[in-house]
């Protein structure tokens, strides 16, 4: 080029920049703020009282060795440090890496439908798991090993097949592909249910990884997926630009410089990563990966290096929550919570997205 | 540097087992405007895909800058060359400025992110094309004109040397066909971007181009000045009309 581009002052330009970046600032720290009365909150509320000053005190105390010169009961601490604290970081870990896994379906597939739950990602990774439940394999790293593997194989396999079935159809890209995840969602419950059939002892972990839930967090099982997560989450963080790049569509990707196929594989890879050990941990929870990243892009608009970050943020907050509320009412299964709050969501956009879709 | 910007050399396309192109070759000066013509079906798209590196030929090469299309990273071949599609994909909502941006990822780097300089270079694409009063709209709420406008002024962000356009007017009224095509002189003669156009517009295409290519049944039967390449016998042979037809806009042509 010979010229250099002179840059003009578009006034709308301007204030909608500084806006946007006001608004995106404003978003990160209100998503801080809120995870940690989040934090606190899930950790205070339940059957046996606490007061958030003893609960904050104790977190102050051992895990960020500061004495606030409060003291508790050995069963505080116990609530506390075993029962809550892994169980809400837990749910904070999957949430984020559900948001995180739905925003990057979406945004790979140009379908804002796309999400775990829906493309069969998710029921993948619990047959996956059911599969570990069964095999007879003692040793606590084999048990994780095969677990965190399986599930990972089920989910790669599933978002493979339902991908590429999807793209072979006639139908459109939205019908067929919701289709293809129905299809084989659908075989994979069978599997689910033919592994519960054979599965006698193990039915009841089997049964959870179907209903989803928080009741058997542990530090352990936390240690051995959070890296899993958080890694996967920060790698697809870190291919914004390639996810950015398909926003009109494979061939523009093309022309825009994003190796299609390699990019592709790669954050289908990451995003089942992600899931999957999601899965292996809390079971099938839907939806948190379809209302989030959804929230987040009419906020700030569908760019990836907004939309990772800030839907990771909040979906944190929001499986937090639905596992609050399960817990309160009554040990319901964290699953049912989400689903009475994403199915009608999903139906609402499923209105919606029909006059907005094409190609 | 010296050298076409753009060589083809027996450029063969088949697609189960039928050939889209065959034996397609020509070169691309650095600095030049060339537009593409020929009837539906004859393989004008197909050799779009080919030189914007989407396709790769069954035989034959194609070179960027004297390097073989096959050796460059994506990303290399984005910088260098830039495409307007017809049409494209809109899944989420997005504002118009934000459509145009993306014109810059072939320059990001993976982690930073735009700079100043890539906002530049938005803002600048945008008024060129002149499409400020758009700004801020969500850009699947355009009409079809709109969107082509939008598409033209990413390919003018991304700033790259080369620019394939295909069909860049077929959703604009007669005077934004125009202005397009003024802006499109304007690239190629003060910015010295090369050019490639498809246009099905004769008569724009003999306006606006000096140098035109005639591709039929794959192959490429013709390529010259407007003068030289839209005989009478021709467009009665090839585009089935009677030379009547386009024959006043080509004769506008010096």
């Amino acid at each position: 080029m010979t010229t250099t581009p002179v840059p003009v002052r578009h006034p709308a330009a301007l204030t909608a920049r500084v806006h946007g970046l006001g608004r995106v600032g404003w978003l990160l720290a209100a998503g801080v703020v809120v995870l940690l009365v989040v934090l606190v909150g899930a950790i205070v509320l339940g059957t046996s009282g606490l007061a958030p000053g003893t609960a904050i005190a104790v977190i102050a105390k051992r895990l960020l060795g500061v004495d606030l010169g409060t003291s508790w009961s050995a069963i505080s601490e116990a609530i506390v440090m075993e029962l809550r604290l892994p169980r809400v970081l837990t749910a904070m870990v999957v949430g984020a890496g559900l948001a995180v896994a739905g925003a990057t379906f979406q945004g790979l597939l140009r379908n804002p439908l796309a999400d775990p739950y829906v493309l069969g990602t998710a029921s993948g990774a619990a047959f996956g798991a059911a599969l570990a439940v069964i095999l007879p394999v003692h040793g606590l790293l084999f048990e994780f090993g095969l677990l965190h593997g399986l599930a990972f194989a089920g989910a790669l396999l599933s978002v493979t097949v339902v991908y590429n079935l999807s793209r072979i159809s006639s139908l459109s890209p939205l019908t067929s592909l919701l289709l293809t995840g129905y299809a084989v969602s659908s075989l994979l419950a069978a599997g689910l249910a033919m592994a519960m059939y054979l599965s006698g002892t193990a039915l009841r972990q089997i049964f959870a990884y179907l209903m989803g839930g928080f009741d058997g967090s542990t530090w352990m099982r936390l240690a051995v997926a959070a890296p899993l997560i958080v890694g996967g989450s920060i790698l697809i963080m870190l291919r914004a630009r390639a996810l950015n790049g398909f926003l009109l569509g494979e061939e523009a990707a093309a022309h825009l410089g994003v190796d299609v196929r390699r990019e592709r594989a790669i954050l289908l890879a990451l995003a089942s990563l992600v899931t999957a050990a999601g899965v292996a941990v809390a079971g099938l929870i839907g939806f948190v990966g379809l209302v989030v990243p959804h929230l987040v892009r009419l906020l700030v608009g569908p760019n990836a290096r907004l939309v990772l970050p800030i839907s990771a943020l909040y979906g944190a907050s929001l499986l937090a929550v639905a596992d609050v509320i399960a817990r309160l009412l009554g040990g319901l299964p964290v699953g049912v919570v989400t689903a009475i709050i994403g199915a009608p969501f999903f139906l609402a956009l499923l209105r919606r997205t029909r006059t907005g879709y094409e190609l | 540097m010296s050298g076409p910007v753009l060589a083809l050399d027996g450029v063969t396309v088949e697609i189960r087992g039928r050939a889209i192109l065959r034996d397609v070759s020509f070169r691309l000066e650095e600095g030049e405007r060339a537009v593409l013509i020929g009837p539906n079906g004859a393989g004008k798209s197909t050799l779009l895909r080919v030189i914007a590196g989407t396709l790769h030929p069954t035989a034959g090469r194609v070179e960027l800058g004297g390097t073989p299309m096959a050796h460059l990273e994506r990303a290399e071949v984005a910088r260098r060359l830039a495409v307007v599609p017809q049409q494209t994909a809109l899944p989420f909502s997005m504002r118009v400025e934000e459509v145009v941006a993306l014109g810059r990822l072939p320059h990001e780097a993976s982690l930073r992110g735009a700079r100043p300089a890539d906002r530049a270079a938005v803002s600048a694409a945008i008024d060129r094309v002149g499409l400020g009063h758009l700004l801020g709209r969500d850009a699947r709420e355009l009409s079809l004109g709109e969107r082509q406008l939008v598409l033209l002024a990413l390919a003018v962000a991304q700033a790259s040397p080369i620019m394939l356009l295909d069909e860049p007017t077929v959703h604009l009224d007669l005077r934004h066909q125009v202005e397009a095509m003024e802006l499109m002189r304007d690239l190629n003669e003060r910015d010295g971007t090369s050019m490639i156009a498809v246009l099905h517009d004769l008569g724009l295409a003999a306006h606006f181009f000096p140098r035109i290519l005639v591709i039929d049944h794959g192959r490429l039967i013709a390529d010259g000045t407007p003068r030289e390449v839209l005989t009478d016998e021709r467009i009665r042979d090839v585009f089935g009309v009677e030379p009547a037809l386009v024959r006043l806009a080509v004769h506008g042509q010096g």
